[in-house]
This record gives C-alpha cells, sequence and structure tokens, in this order.
C-alpha cells in the first residue's frame, strides 16, 4: 500500500493512499465533527458538517467522503471552517424537535453532543421542526421524523447491511424524509424490526419500543413474581454503558444489579440455549435420518425469522420449528418452572433482557403461550436495562459478583456462544456430533464456524458420514445463502442465520455506538466465557439433564414438543408492483 | 446593425429537419467522415484549439474533457448529451434541437468516436418532449444511414445513441444526478468523488457534454480556415449562443461573437425595454446566476470582463428585468424556484433554502432586522461553501449579488 504526505493544522503526517481526510485526522487524534458518517458504513457525505479547509481548492471539502493527496494541506479549525460548521448544526437544529428531556436519546445524542461541544446554545435561526405524525403501531420500533437529521444512516444499514430496503428517501428539498414505501407502517412493509436502524441513528429519530415502566411497575407490584432471563451477549456489552472498558464480562455485576432491581430470581437464557440445542440438535438428527427438509435453518434470530416470513416465504419450511431460547425460557418459566418452585403460574411475570428489538415482537407473537399465558412477558433490551440500572442508580461499575439463581440459571459454554455468529452452530455440533458418534468429542473448539466472514462454511465429520454447514450474519449474506437454496444449488445440511452483524452482540437493542470493532470485543469475550466454562456442552448441563428428566422426558417429546416447537406462515407481501409489468 | 453572427447556427433553415438525406445535401456528416481519420487525440486537441469552453454553464475546456476522456483506460465508455437545459430564461439547446438535430447527433457521434464509448445518452428534459419523435426519428435515420451501428463508416467504431427523457427536476441537469435518473433512480446528485469521468453512468467512464458544446464540433472540425478563432476575443475565442428574455422587446437566441456589448444584446438584438422602461437589473445565467444593475450595458460579454463585473456567462441566459419588479419579488421567486428544486439531501442546500426563503419573507414585508440580514448572509456563504452539489453552491448567487448591488433595497426599515 502506497502512502501520501499530507499536513493536518501545519502537523506533518504520512498515511496510505485512499484514506479519507476525517480517518487522516483520527490518526493525530482530531475528531472532526461528523454525523451522517459512520465507520461501519459507506459514505454519505450528506450532513456536511465535516466540512474543512484544504490549500487550493475554491470551496470547502467534506472530510468524510475526501481522499487525501500527496502534498495535501488541510485545515480543521480555522475561522470559515467553524463558521461553517457551527452555521450548518444551528441549520440542523432549527429543524429538530428539541424537547431533549423527553427524548430517549436525552445524553446520547450525537446532535447534543455536538451541540454541546461547540456551545450552540440558542441558535439564532427561526425553529421550524413541526411535529411528524407517524402512526406506526409495532412492539419494537418507534420512530419520530421530528427528530430525523436525515442523515440517511438508517437507509444504509437497511439497504446495505441488511438487503431488506424497508427505509428510503422521499421527497425533495424542505419534504426530503426518510419514509417506509409508500409511508406505510413499518409491520406492512418490508421491514423484519431488527432494529439496526435504531442502533445507527445518531438521534432519537429511531428508538427501541420502551418498556423501562412496564417493567418498574411490576417490580413494585408485591403480588407479582417477577422473574428475569438475561440474554447471552448482553453480559458482555452492557458494560459499555458504564464506562467499563469494550468487551468487557460483567456477568456477575448484572446479575447483582437485576437482584438489586428487585427481580425474584435472576435466571440465564444461556440456560435455555442449551435447551434449544438438544430440540434443535435432536430435529436435525431426525431431519437427516427420515430425509426432511435440509437444509435445516435455525430459528433463534427473530429479526431472521420475520425475514423468512417475508422474503421468503415458501421456504419457511427450512425453518428449525424449536423455539428461539428466549421463548423456550418463557415456556419453560410458564410450566415446569412453577411445579418446581410453587408459584402459581398467574402470578409469575417473565421479563427478558435482549440486545434485540425484533425479541419484543417475537414475545407478542399470538402463538408464543398457552391458555392466555404469554410465554413471555416483558422484553427490555440492554440499553433499557441500562436505564432502569441508572434509574435505580446502581454504581454499576463497583457492584460485587452475583449469582444467578436455580433453576434455571445455569448454562454451559456451549449456551454462551449462542450470542455471537457461529455459536449456535458450534454449539450444535458439539451436541450432534457427540449423539450421532456415540464417542467424546476430542476437541470441542470448531474455529472453520468462528469468526467475522459474512458466510461461514465447514465440512464436519460426523464418523461415517460428513455434513457440510454455514453460517451467515447479516441479512444481506443471508440473502445468498437462500438465493442458493432457491436455485436449488445448495448442499449444506445447516445453516445458521443470525439477521444482525455478528450475530446477537450486534443487535439492534444493543448499546449505541457498537460499531464493528467493538462488536468483534464481545465475539472474543463470549469465547473466553466459553472456554472457560467447565461444562462446554448443552447435553451436559445438568440443569437441563433434570429438565428432560423431571419434566419434558425427552427431546421432540409431545410435551416438549407442545412446549418449546412452533411454526412460522409465510406473510403475503402488502403491495406488489406486477401491475406495472401487466400489459 | 445586427451583432449576430452564423457559425453554429449556419443550418438554421437550410434543409429539412426530418430527412437525413437533405442534412446531408447540405454537408453533413462531412465533419464525422473527416474525424473517423482522425484520432481521438486530434480531435481533442483540434477543440483545444479552438478553445471551446463548454457551454453547460461551468465552461470547463472541452478539449481537455475530450482527452482526458480519451485517456482512461475501460472496456465501455459513455457519452452523454446534457439537454436537460433547467436553467430558468435558457432555451438555446431548444433552438438547436428544433433546427439542427441531425449535428447534434453528428457532434454525439463524433464525441463516441473520440473518446472510445461505445453508447451515447440524450438526456432530454421533461418538458421537451415534443422534440423526442424529432430525436428518436433523426437517431433511427442515422442508424440506416450507417452512422449508428455497428462498423460506423467501416472503421469498426460501433456505437448507438439512446434518448431518455427525465421526469421535470431541475437537479437532473448536474451530471451526477443526470446519471442517477437515467439510471431508473431518483435524481439526487451523487458525492464527488469519484467523479463521472471516471465511474458515471452504469459505473462506466463518463463524458458529458452540453448540447450546444456538440453542436460546435462538426463545424469545428470542418472550420479549415479557422474562421471560429476570428471571433471573439483573446481570451474568449469564437461565438456563443445567448438566450435573451424578460421586459424586452425581441426575446430570443442569438448568436454573438464573444465582445459585443450587453448592450448590443440587449437594445441590438433583443429591441431594448418594452415601453421603454429603464431596466433595473440584468441576470445572467440562469436562476444560479449573478445580477447586475443597468450599468453593466456597456461591458463587453465576454467570460473575463463579465467576471471582472462580478456576472458570469454561464448558460448564456439574460434576463432582462425592468424597473417595475422589484429586486426583492424577484429574489423571492428566484428562491421558491431553488426552494422547489433543492434535492434535499444535504444540509446547507435543503435547510439553507428553507431559511433563505422565511428571511426574504421578512424583507418583503419590511419586518426583518439586522440579524436577519446577517443570517442571508451566513446562510448563502455556508450554502456556497459546503453544499454537495453545485445547486446549493449557486442557489443563493443571485442574492449574494442582490445585497452587494442592491443593498437599499435590504434597507430596515
Amino acid at each position: 500500500m502506497s502512502t501520501v504526505n499530507i499536513k493536518i493544522n501545519n502537523i506533518p503526517l504520512q498515511v496510505e493512499k485512499g484514506t479519507k481526510i476525517l480517518e487522516a485526522a483520527k490518526k493525530i487524534h482530531i475528531d472532526i465533527p461528523h454525523l451522517c458518517y459512520h465507520p461501519d458504513q459507506t459514505i454519505k457525505a450528506h450532513c456536511r458538517i465535516c466540512t474543512v479547509e484544504v490549500v487550493g481548492s475554491r470551496r470547502l471539502l467534506a472530510a468524510c467522503s475526501t481522499e487525501v493527496w500527496e502534498g495535501m494541506e488541510i485545515h480543521t479549525d480555522t475561522k470559515l471552517v467553524r463558521d461553517t460548521q457551527v452555521g450548518i448544526l444551528e441549520l440542523i437544529l432549527a429543524n429538530h424537535d428539541q424537547n431533549c428531556l423527553a427524548c430517549a436519546r436525552n445524553q446520547n445524542c450525537d446532535l447534543q453532543n455536538l451541540c454541546s461541544r461547540f456551545n450552540v446554545l440558542q441558535p439564532q435561526l427561526e425553529r421550524v421542526s413541526e411535529p411528524v405524525a407517524i402512526k406506526d403501531e409495532n412492539p419494537s420500533i418507534a420512530r419520530d421524523l421530528s427528530k430525523c437529521v436525515k442523515c440517511g444512516r438508517c437507509v444504509k444499514v437497511c439497504n446495505e447491511v441488511q438487503g431488506v430496503n424497508a427505509l428510503t428517501y422521499s421527497g425533495r428539498s424542505e419534504d426530503f424524509a426518510v419514509t417506509t414505501a409508500y409511508n406505510k407502517p413499518l409491520l406492512e412493509t418490508d421491514c423484519i424490526l431488527c432494529g439496526q436502524c435504531s442502533s445507527v441513528c445518531p438521534v432519537g429519530a429511531i428508538v427501541e419500543r420502551d418498556n423501562t415502566q412496564k417493567v418498574l411497575n411490576v417490580l413494585q407490584d408485591p403480588s407479582k413474581h417477577v422473574i428475569v432471563q438475561v440474554a447471552p451477549s448482553v453480559r458482555v456489552a452492557i458494560g459499555d454503558e458504564f464506562g467499563l472498558p469494550r468487551g468487557a464480562i460483567v456477568t456477575g455485576k448484572m446479575v447483582t444489579a437485576l437482584k438489586m432491581l428487585g427481580f425474584d430470581k435472576v435466571f440465564d437464557t444461556n440456560f435455555a440455549a442449551d435447551v434449544t440445542i438438544m430440540e434443535e440438535g435432536t430435529e436435525l438428527l431426525d431431519r437427516i435420518k427420515n430425509s426432511g427438509k435440509l437444509p435445516m435453518i435455525t430459528s433463534c434470530s427473530s429479526g431472521w425469522v420475520n425475514y423468512m416470513e417475508k422474503h421468503y416465504g415458501d421456504y419457511i419450511d427450512h425453518l428449525s420449528s424449536a423455539k428461539s431460547p428466549q421463548q423456550i425460557f418463557g415456556a419453560i418459566s410458564k410450566s415446569y418452572y412453577p411445579e418446581v418452585a410453587g408459584v402459581d403460574v398467574k402470578d409469575i411475570v417473565t421479563v427478558s433482557i435482549m440486545p434485540c428489538v425484533a425479541k419484543k415482537f417475537e414475545a407478542n407473537r399470538p402463538e408464543m403461550g398457552r391458555d392466555g399465558i404469554k410465554d413471555v412477558d416483558i422484553v427490555l433490551t440492554t440499553r433499557e436495562l441500562s436505564k432502569l440500572i441508572k434509574y435505580v442508580g446502581l454504581d454499576f461499575a463497583n457492584l460485587d459478583e452475583g449469582s444467578f439463581d436455580s433453576p434455571l440459571g445455569l448454562g454451559s459454554g456451549a449456551g454462551a456462544i449462542f450470542g455471537t455468529s457461529g455459536g449456535v452452530m458450534e454449539a450444535a455440533l458439539r451436541t450432534v456430533a457427540e449423539v450421532y458418534t456415540g464417542t467424546e468429542l476430542k476437541n470441542l473448539d470448531f474455529k472453520e464456524v468462528r469468526g467475522w466472514e459474512g458466510i461461514k462454511e465447514a465440512e464436519i465429520n460426523l464418523g461415517d458420514n460428513s455434513v457440510k454447514v454455514a453460517i451467515a450474519h447479516g441479512l444481506r449474506n443471508a440473502q445468498k445463502i437462500m438465493e442458493a437454496i432457491k436455485a436449488g444449488t445448495c448442499d449444506y445440511t445447516f445453516v445458521e442465520v443470525m439477521a444482525c452483524p455478528g450475530g446477537c452482540i450486534g443487535g439492534g437493542g444493543q448499546p449505541i455506538q457498537s460499531t464493528t470493532d467493538i462488536k468483534k470485543l464481545r465475539m472474543d469475550a463470549l469465547y473466553d466465557i466459553d472456554q472457560t466454562h467447565i461444562i462446554r456442552k448443552s447435553h451436559e448441563n445438568p440443569d437441563v439433564t433434570a429438565l428432560y428428566k423431571n419434566y419434558l422426558e425427552a427431546p421432540l417429546s409431545h410435551k416438549a414438543h407442545k412446549l418449546l416447537h412452533t411454526s412460522y406462515k409465510k406473510i403475503e407481501k402488502q403491495y406488489n408492483f406486477s401491475y406495472l409489468t401487466k400489459k | 446593425m445586427s451583432k449576430a453572427v452564423c457559425f453554429m447556427t449556419k443550418n438554421f433553415g437550410k434543409y429539412d429537419v426530418k430527412s437525413i438525406g437533405s442534412y446531408m445535401a447540405i454537408g453533413g456528416f462531412d465533419a464525422l467522415k473527416k474525424a473517423v481519420n482522425m484520432t481521438g487525440e486530434e480531435i481533442a486537441a483540434t477543440l483545444a484549439t479552438a478553445q471551446i469552453k463548454g457551454r453547460g454553464g461551468a465552461g470547463y475546456d472541452m478539449g481537455k474533457k475530450w482527452s482526458q476522456a480519451k485517456a482512461v483506460i475501460a472496456d465501455s465508455k459513455v457519452v452523454v448529451c446534457n439537454a436537460d437545459e433547467g436553467e430558468p430564461c435558457t432555451f438555446k439547446d431548444r433552438t438547436l434541437i428544433e433546427n439542427d438535430p441531425f449535428n447534434l447527433i453528428e457532434g454525439m457521434i463524433i464525441a463516441g468516436y473520440t473518446v472510445d464509448a461505445q453508447n451515447g445518452y440524450i438526456y432530454l428534459r421533461e418538458e421537451y418532449s415534443h422534440l423526442r419523435p424529432l430525436l428518436l426519428d433523426a437517431i433511427k435515420q442515422a442508424k440506416t444511414y450507417g452512422f449508428l451501428g455497428e462498423n460506423i463508416l467501416g472503421k469498426g467504431f460501433n456505437y448507438n445513441i439512446h434518448l431518455y427523457s427525465g421526469a421535470g427536476a431541475y437537479v437532473c441537469g448536474e451530471g451526477t444526478a443526470l446519471v442517477e435518473s437515467i439510471e431508473g433512480k431518483s435524481g439526487r446528485p451523487r458525492m464527488k468523488p469519484p467523479f463521472i469521468k471516471q465511474c458515471g453512468l452504469y459505473n462506466l467512464p463518463t463524458c458529458v457534454n452540453n448540447v450546444e458544446s456538440l453542436s460546435l464540433v462538426s463545424s469545428i472540425l470542418l472550420d479549415d480556415e479557422k474562421k471560429y478563432l476570428t471571433y471573439g476575443t483573446e481570451g474568449s475565442v469564437g461565438t456563443k449562443l445567448v438566450s435573451v428574455a424578460g421586459n424586452v422587446k425581441n426575446p430570443g437566441v442569438f448568436e454573438i461573437p464573444f465582445g459585443v456589448t450587453v448592450r448590443d444584446i440587449v437594445y441590438g438584438l433583443a429591441g431594448g425595454i418594452v415601453d421603454d422602461h429603464e431596466i433595473k437589473l440584468i441576470q445572467f445565467g440562469g436562476a444560479s446566476g449573478k445580477f447586475a444593475p443597468k450599468s453593466i450595458l456597456d461591458t463587453p460579454y465576454t467570460y473575463e470582463d463579465l467576471r471582472k463585473a462580478g456576472v458570469g456567462v454561464g448558460s448564456g441566459a439574460i434576463l432582462v428585468v425592468d424597473e417595475r419588479t422589484s429586486v426583492i419579488d424577484f429574489l423571492k421567486t428566484t428562491q421558491e424556484f431553488f426552494s422547489h428544486e433543492s434535492c434535499g439531501q444535504c444540509t446547507p442546500c435543503r435547510e439553507g433554502n428553507r431559511h433563505i426563503k422565511l428571511l426574504l419573507k421578512k424583507v418583503a414585508e419590511g419586518t426583518h432586522t439586522a440579524l436577519d440580514l446577517a443570517s442571508m448572509r451566513k446562510i448563502a456563504k455556508i450554502m456556497a461553501m459546503s453544499s454537495l452539489c453545485g445547486l446549493g453552491e449557486t442557489a443563493q448567487s443571485a442574492l449574494v449579488s442582490a445585497m452587494k448591488n442592491f443593498e437599499e433595497d435590504f434597507q430596515i426599515k
């Protein structure tokens, strides 16, 4: 890679050819203000707040989109630059609902930070923002266009990373806006509620549907027995919200915080993940043995399931019928648990802490429960849990290490890696390989299914048989596999798909500012948890064994089937364009 | 005595615009026949010698543009003829298409040959849809005669021309928005770089030229006596089509040699002001152009003299406004136009136009403050300095020149 010599504010430096001014400035620790720029996205150059002076250039140049050239002299701190940047900020602010106190992103907002940085406290321009009514009832995502700064991050993630294309631009000039097709509510569009838009939005224009008050209400109600489950990826992400190092494993502090919040029992979704492996693994073996539909595809990721229903409805029978760990936990918490704990099922409120906004939708699926009892009652994202922790005033970083409760609090290392792309596959392989061959695995690490590659493939030896498997994360990648299945060119036996980049560690409900680099640290952390765990195989989790022995009998038993399996259905598109091609 | 000349308009009225045979009878396609015996570099050099500046408004050296386009290494390239002519008061391209369509087609074929393109696209503004049949027929006839298609004139040169109509957005005259529009996307400009000369229509190297620029090519190539160089001034060689409108008695398109005065154009060619009113202002180059008071009348119409006088040639539009219209009302109309035509994707242009509109309203009502005027200046500068494309960059040209030349109209009451 060749390098070029440049000067930023008279400081000479050498950077790789092709580096953008904004990135070059970072190397000498200058933060050029930006809004639409996101390190994981292609450049948009919409907001123009990153404009800088380049000697010899007639106009200011956008630092995010302009590549450095040999001898380039950049000034980031002249009066012209600052006047322009502040002026643009004022223009944005004039068209932004400034009721920060009532905003979900208060104190966690790029626009607020910029205003604070540039001391833009009393903008002189006329306020032109107007409330924009959006009727968009769904359990996962709330949108408020009066806060939208038109940066396009949400559109990029929806189109380029997820390939869902639910969000797009419409209108021009003052009417330019981020919208859905025909301005329909999200549920009536191609949206699969992954919530990636909410995690890249620099302001409060797209946020998770907030359930914190609902949880506070049940916690304050003495008649309720409130239990909570925590997804594997939350424990390696929530530390971000409290200034702990990125990727820090904070399981113990998190459990303590949940207990101090007043939950009656704190359980682990990792336990349910182990149960998922028992069910899904057995289902896979059954499909292989009895010529069932292959490849079988995982169904843990609720964004992914939504995607299958809306985009590949004709291939829905490839999905495993096993419920996701969240819902398996929910079902057990409303069947086995009341019996063991001696609590009336009607008094139990099951809360889950998820890295995900699609899980809010999943918990509300009508098929997820029985006799008017929902498997899971309330779902909070990682972000909402951190809000609750702040609400009760806990000094999270200095909390003692707590332990999960019994009998639904013990998860294996295999359960822990469910939170990363490749983890469900690896967990399943550990169990399937041992059950299939009847011999103990010498090496539990299936390294070929790990890592950040968009699509990972492996050929797994199962004694006399070998099977091809694949893992995809981010729906753009999953699409490629589905197209191969559609074309009949796919020879995989088992496929794992996670809707979000990196899997749940990169979920749409994780702390804001979760960049790829940060997600990779979380990935490493989950493998650390697994590596140091005494139990690393789901079928060796004693609490899981007890569950089957005392209650479910066996994987895929009648009882297990009734509680832990479900089915999905194709959703017809709400609109179609066939009339355009009709002659 | 009329100061108009006939160089690029020499074919006007001389042939049946619906008949290629009629065009060929007056020497049509001779330039192409000559061109295919030259190299692309030689053709570009010929244009460079004639010092032709692009006629879309930016005035980029056309010989340089073509030699750069030729030098780009790619399996496939395209030529685009920008016939979007959206600048208000600009209608010279329409005149060229109406009166000499085959000359445009010939210029486009020569462009394709010069830069090694396989395809040429005419992007015709939506309001000119009545010219579609004429152009489509011209393309068809050229194909029948072997000037388009495979192995043109036996030189192994394959080239076709496609006609696209815009949907009415002014911003699609901007090169990158134009190619987005041809690709079937919303007409919003792309960020630059990459520049379209490297990565444009369908991600191919793209050479975009204005109708007038392309219409000049044949005449220049056949101009062995260098007659073109005898027109104009040292800094502005040759002739230019200007479209004059507003409160003049005889609005229209005129081919002038560079160097005639603005007075020659306004009072000579365009017949002076209706009812002999006094001139209030003259706007040059369309809505995105600056304007000047009537003291500009004796300025020679050249790139350099207009620039010195604080205005520019731009698209060649000359809009004459007499004393009956107030500066502020005029600006309000211009602002309505940009507030409608901004694509909206970048902050300075979207929000800047919104606020200037509000502030102008206050000025018109006489309720503005010193702070409002400061805000206008500030926003206009931000738009010019930091907008994503040329629309935002130039949208406040008129305002800035008005605040300079007509200070009294902005006085605080």
